[in-house]
């Protein structure tokens, strides 16, 4: 869309006339002005619009110094305390747009303070990032930071209209500086003028700085402002490098092909001699790469790219536009494992593709970069050879991340820290991206930092919660109002319980059973109200949206919502009254629902047990209070809907859990274990389907276009081969017709003499299985829920832990005339994207937490030193056999194949699938013997080894180690 | 692209105005000799004119007459020119026949007709530039048009349309803001008696917020309200000073 201003024309000073309300308006003198531009349609017409602008002389300037501006509340401190060389005066910093967008790490150290943001700029920076401009507001609603928002568009005095023949960026630039002048008149003329209080304008564009030099005003360089503040020298670090310094390294060469600009990227894509992609870097090979280019239906397709000229500067996930190669320069993907050394700076990749490979794949070159999608990195830095040297390379954790090269100072601290990196550009002369230090997380392996980093590179958000978001929580003390209870049905003499994991405090869901007068049983499902707290549309409520569930890590929660919410005010902990949403049913003896009812209530909780103390009070038949019958009642009930719901064909499938029991004081993990289950976990879990099943129901009823709702799609049955071969090897059929089936035969398989054999089949089958996602249920007609054998679910239950739940809350409120709608809740587009935020999180949140587990097994067996374990055969693979460790519910590789070593003689059988070593046949399922150690020759990349002791087989296996608890061999043959 | 921002952190909308404030609104009556009264209204970049003939006697289909009271005929039209894309039917579409039918019902309400039985008023509106409100600035151009063709009226009908963003009520929308999502309201107000003489809303709304944003509208209503009354306070004056010559 080009904008530009052609017009303004004065229309005249008059009074505003307005109604009483605007009284404070009919003192103002307002100026109206026109402001017209044209703008191109998608259809291609042109059209010219004209909008009015309005001028006010009631923009105040916001510093405590004025005494002029009759405003109510300031917002710039009279003592700026900030210290600079340049400038030995007080002084509030006004930064232009790019140093906002290029340098907002600077700004948002909390030593930068009292800074003015024109409006001019905040717009600009909307325009051209999302994310630059959400963090600036989030500085900006910060108290501490006394930033202050200057509405200069609209300010009389401060507004300038375009003139002929101006850009829009240099009628912006200016702007900005006409602001710096008045606000450089303003302060003077206030009495403040004794303070000496000044405005600095911050600009890298070297004209924007001469002009403004040029009409008096105090202009400096980002840079230097930033290096003469005295005491943060690791502030410069955080600088941005900005292209017109030019200190980059800059040799003669040209290493890369100009991109092409925007414009004829877009001519190309459109007469289809480009393709637009997806960039994804091998993990393998960093001259490899692939560009997943979507097409309708089962149109997508991939174009491979090899060799650095052709990859063309484009980082992992970035969109680019990809130029295929005459098909007689096609090549297949090589197998081979390329590092990026550093050294390989001359080689020419295309030559080790000498080979005629079958496999040729559509090959392409990137000729520009549609959209960056760069982010901060996690990684550490590989300090310079040279001493004194100030540029380093980075190395980032992710491999498919090239290295960057950054400037600092402080190299010998950094070293061995784990730190994060941003990048700011990359030079076709140069070999890596140019980055700046933006923060360091501590020294690498220990276990904060680690999990910051899985954090980060899962891209969980983790920071504390904003002022703009803490400040939507009810003000404490809280208490239930008379006007909530009038709304809600008080449930509060019910003898309602919870019952959780131990530790739990973020307790979601309570139940309750009694018996009625005639005869039936009444269960009720209480969850926390957490869409009482949390209001649509709120800062609160969009941060809770964005990280879509709370991701629980070992030893530690990353909360969704605020702790005041999860783990007080919503937690329904016993003997405090809470509000709660409740799902009721009636029922008879044979747990067959008569009626259901839902609503939003008061509860008081009678006790939270945990699951093993509700498992006692069942079992123990002295006990016969009023929560025990309750219970008693549930578990009843429980058993019956299990078994109603296996005949249904709901599979049970297992995956081993591990928990870590961790040392109080060091929080470091002394020993593992796997979850064990309990008639109450399943009973609790009964109740929460069920519950989760009726509210889907509804809510589909009431609002068929845009009920959120989770399915479990049925998957192909190929995905089913690996375990059917596993069972055949053993003698057992399996059938995978229904899910009906499925679980028919997993329930008979079961071999007498290996009776781990069963459970072993059920870890397979939950491999086979798809990922269940939420959907919007206006946007699919695919509603089946496979695993549940449900023809319709959803999330309900655990509003605290997942905004999937607070939504269903909401639409179940709005269904039952409890709460009132808003818009975005009934739009079905709306509500998809929000599907796929909450599912993108969901599988980040599990692979974070899976990532944390492998860590703290890492952890647990740096102090454990080598161990000798017991496993079976998961996985029979090429080189290599993947051994489950029962004990640690662990998993790992035995490579068969090593470089330094001369492979044995493999043989892989695919229909078994088996793997013949040397004489040894290995068949999945096969007990083995491993030794565990850790491997922790790559810093970054800590893993765990394993090694095979028995069978013996010459050559491969090794010998079993002693036993030496603090002994640590980390360089073990494979 | 990001949508527009229509409400900011500091209280301004798009256009530079603060929640409850009206665009300006700039007026003048009796812009046309022959016809009986008429108006010309500014409200913004919102251009009106309105022209009334009548009362007369009924023409065209004598069927319709009313024996207690006087027809009132209404006819709202846009110019071609009137919005940023040439249009292509001035009226008789759709909207136009349901934006007449609106302001046939508002001045019914208005009008004390039942003083000119079995006869006819016409009321003339076309929109000569669009942005936003075009109902509001009709009606209120159509309101100085009656006065000056000297029919009585229960009071001034004044209009103003009203938008709910952020949990705020905005008076008076602009056609930016109308088209960025907006749930709108407009109404009509008899302002001195607090009656309601139209209220047209299409947009979903929850009913909690219903009644801040007529309240909004209201004194928006007011406020237009007191404009006119100013408009036709220095008319007056003008034509008596005129005449005294």
């Amino acid at each position: 869309i080009t904008r530009w201003w052609r017009q303004i024309n004065t229309v005249g000073c008059c009074y505003f006339q307005g109604s009483r309300s605007c009284r404070l308006l009919t003192s103002t003198v307002i100026m109206l002005k026109s402001k017209t531009f044209v703008k191109k349609t998608r259809s291609g017409g042109v059209l010219k619009i004209v909008r009015e602008h309005y001028l006010r002389d009631d923009i105040w300037c916001g510093s405590e110094v004025c005494t002029e501006c009759k405003q109510e509340s300031t917002v710039l401190q009279r003592d700026t305390c900030i210290e600079s060389n340049l400038c030995a005066y007080p002084h509030y910093l006004i930064p232009d747009t790019n140093v906002v967008l290029h340098q907002i790490d600077v700004l948002e150290d909390p030593v930068i303070r009292n800074v003015i943001i024109l409006q001019t700029v905040l717009q600009e920076v909307r325009h051209r990032s999302a994310p630059v401009y959400k963090r600036i507001k989030d500085i900006i609603h910060e108290k501490e930071k006394h930033f202050y928002t200057f509405t200069n568009e609209h300010h009389r005095e401060t507004f300038i209209e375009r003139e002929p023949g101006e850009s829009a960026n240099d009628r912006n630039d200016r702007a900005i500086r006409v602001a710096a002048t008045w606000y450089t008149q303003h302060l003077k003329t206030s009495e403040s003028a004794a303070d000496g209080l000044k405005v600095v304008l911050l600009t890298n564009d070297q004209g924007n700085k001469q002009k403004a030099a040029e009409s008096g005003l105090l202009v400096f360089k980002c840079e230097e402002y930033i290096k003469s503040l005295i005491a943060n020298p690791e502030l410069v670090d955080r600088l941005a490098l900005t292209n017109d310094e030019k200190n980059e390294i800059t040799s003669s060469k040209v290493l890369f092909p100009e991109h092409l600009p925007l414009s004829r990227i877009q001519a190309g894509i459109k007469s289809g001699s480009f393709l637009q992609g997806t960039f994804r870097a091998s993990r393998d090979n960093y001259l490899e790469a692939t560009v997943f280019v979507p097409g309708e239906g089962e149109d997508s397709t991939e174009v491979l790219l090899q060799g650095l000229q052709n990859l063309n500067r484009a980082v992992h996930q970035d969109v680019v536009a990809v130029q295929l190669l005459p098909r007689d320069h096609w090549v297949a993907p090589s197998s081979v494992v390329l590092q990026d050394e550093g050294m390989a700076k001359d080689e020419n990749p295309e030559e080790e593709e000498e080979e005629k490979a079958v496999s040729v794949k559509p090959t392409g070159k990137v000729v520009g970069i549609i959209k960056r999608n760069w982010r901060p990195f996690c990684g550490m830095l590989n300090v310079s050879q040279i001493k004194e040297s100030t540029r380093h390379l980075f190395t980032p954790a992710d491999r498919r991340i090239p290295r960057i090269r950054i400037e600092t100072r402080q190299a010998s601290t950094l070293a061995g820290q784990r730190i994060m990196v941003a990048i700011d550009g990359w030079p076709k002369d140069s070999r890596y991206p140019n980055g700046h230090f933006v923060r360091s997380l501590g020294g690498a392996g220990e276990k904060d930092t680690e999990e910051e980093v899985l954090l980060l590179e899962h891209d969980v958000p983790h920071q504390a919660f904003s002022q703009a978001v803490l400040s939507f929580l009810p003000k404490m003390p809280w208490a239930i109002t008379p006007e909530d209870m009038k709304q809600r049905q008080d449930l509060r003499q019910l003898t309602v319980c919870s019952v959780d994991p131990p530790g739990c405090t973020d307790i979601d869901d309570a139940l309750h059973c009694r018996e009625l007068d005639n005869g039936n049983l009444e269960v009720g499902v209480h969850i926390a109200d957490v869409s009482h707290f949390i209001r649509p549309g709120n800062a609160l409520d969009k941060e809770a949206a964005n990280r879509g569930t709370t991701v629980y890590l070992c030893g530690k929660r990353i909360d969704m919502v605020p702790e005041l919410l999860s783990s007080n005010l919503c937690s329904l902990r016993s003997n405090v009254e809470r509000l709660a949403f409740s799902c009721i049913w009636e029922m008879n003896h044979e747990a067959e629902i008569l009626k259901t009812w839902f609503t939003k209530s008061i509860i008081n909780s009678k006790a939270s047990l945990t699951y093993a103390e509700a498992q006692m009070r069942i079992d123990d038949t002295t006990m016969n209070d009023d929560i025990t019958k309750s219970l008693r009642g549930l578990n009843k009930l429980a058993k019956i809907l299990k078994r109603r719901r296996i005949e249904n064909g709901a599979l049970t499938l297992s995956s081993l859990e591990v928990r870590f029991h961790i040392d109080s004081e060091t929080h470091d993990p002394i020993d593992l274990q796997t979850k064990e289950l309990m008639e109450t976990n399943s009973m609790v879990e009964e109740f929460m389907l069920l519950a989760n099943i009726s509210v889907a129901q509804k809510i589909y009823d009431e609002f068929s276009e845009c009920a959120l709702l989770r399915k479990h799609p049925a998957p192909p049955p190929s995905n089913y081969d690996i375990l059917i071969k596993a069972a055949k090897s053993k003698n057992v059929a399996i059938h995978t017709d229904s899910a009906k089936a499925l679980a028919d035969s997993l329930d008979m398989a079961t071999v007498d003499s290996f009776p781990y054999f069963n459970t072993l089949l059920r870890i397979l089958a939950t491999r086979c299985m798809m990922q269940a996602v939420y959907f919007c249920s206006g946007m699919d007609s695919d509603f089946h829920h496979y695993g549940l054998a449900s023809p319709i679910y959803t999330h309900f239950t655990s509003p605290i832990r997942r905004y999937s739940d607070i939504i269903v809350h909401r639409l179940l409120a709005v269904a039952i005339g409890a709460d009132s709608t808003y818009p975005d809740l009934m739009d079905k587009h709306k509500q998809s994207a929000l599907c796929n935020n909450l599912n993108y999180r969901h599988k980040m949140a599990q692979y974070a937490q899976r990532a944390s587990v492998a860590f703290h097994t890492q952890l647990f067996f740096k102090t454990r030193g080598v161990l000798n374990e017991e496993g079976f055969v998961l996985f029979v693979r090429k080189n290599a056999i993947i051994v489950l460790i029962p004990k640690f519910g662990m998993e790992g590789t035995v490579f068969f194949d090593s470089k330094d070593k001369t492979a044995p003689n493999l043989v892989f059988d695919e229909e078994g699938p088996t793997l013949t070593v040397e004489q040894h046949t290995f068949h999945i399922f096969d007990k083995v013997k491993v030794t565990i150690s850790l491997d922790a020759s790559n810093i970054q990349h800590q893993k765990i080894r394993m090694a095979l002791i028995d069978p013996v087989i010459s050559g491969v296996s090794v010998p079993a180690e002693d036993l030496e608890p603090q002994s640590k061999k980390s360089k073990l043959d494979r | 692209m990001a949508g527009l921002e229509l409400l900011s952190d500091q209280g301004y909308r798009l256009d530079g105005r603060k929640a409850t404030e009206l665009r300006k609104v700039q007026a003048r009556m009796g812009v046309f000799a022959q016809a009986d009264g008429s108006a010309y209204l500014e409200q913004g970049n919102t251009k009106a004119l309105a022209v009334v003939y009548g009362p007369h006697e009924m023409r065209g289909s004598r069927s319709r007459t009313l024996h207690d009271r006087a027809v009132i005929n209404c006819q709202y039209s846009m110019a071609t020119f009137s919005t940023a894309e040439r249009k292509r039917r001035p009226h008789g579409d759709r909207k136009s026949t349901e934006m007449s039918l609106h302001l046939k019902q508002t001045f019914e309400a208005a009008v004390m007709t039942q003083l000119y039985p079995r006869s006819q008023i016409d009321i003339y509106v076309k929109i000569l530039q669009s942005d936003g409100g075009n109902y509001s600035v009709c009606v209120n151009a159509a309101t100085l048009a009656v006065i000056d063709a000297g029919i009585p009226m229960r009071d001034y009908v004044c209009a103003c349309t009203v938008g709910f963003v952020d949990e705020t009520p905005l008076a008076d929308l602009c056609y930016a803001e109308e088209s960025g999502g907006v749930s709108s309201l407009a109404l009509a107000l008899l302002p001195r008696g607090g009656q309601i003489a139209l209220l047209q809303m299409d947009a979903r709304l929850h009913q909690d917020h219903l009644e801040t944003l007529i309240d909004a509208a209201m004194t928006a209503c007011k406020g237009v309200s007191k404009v006119l009354d100013e408009v036709v306070r220095q008319h007056l004056q003008e034509v008596s000073v005129l005449t005294r010559e």
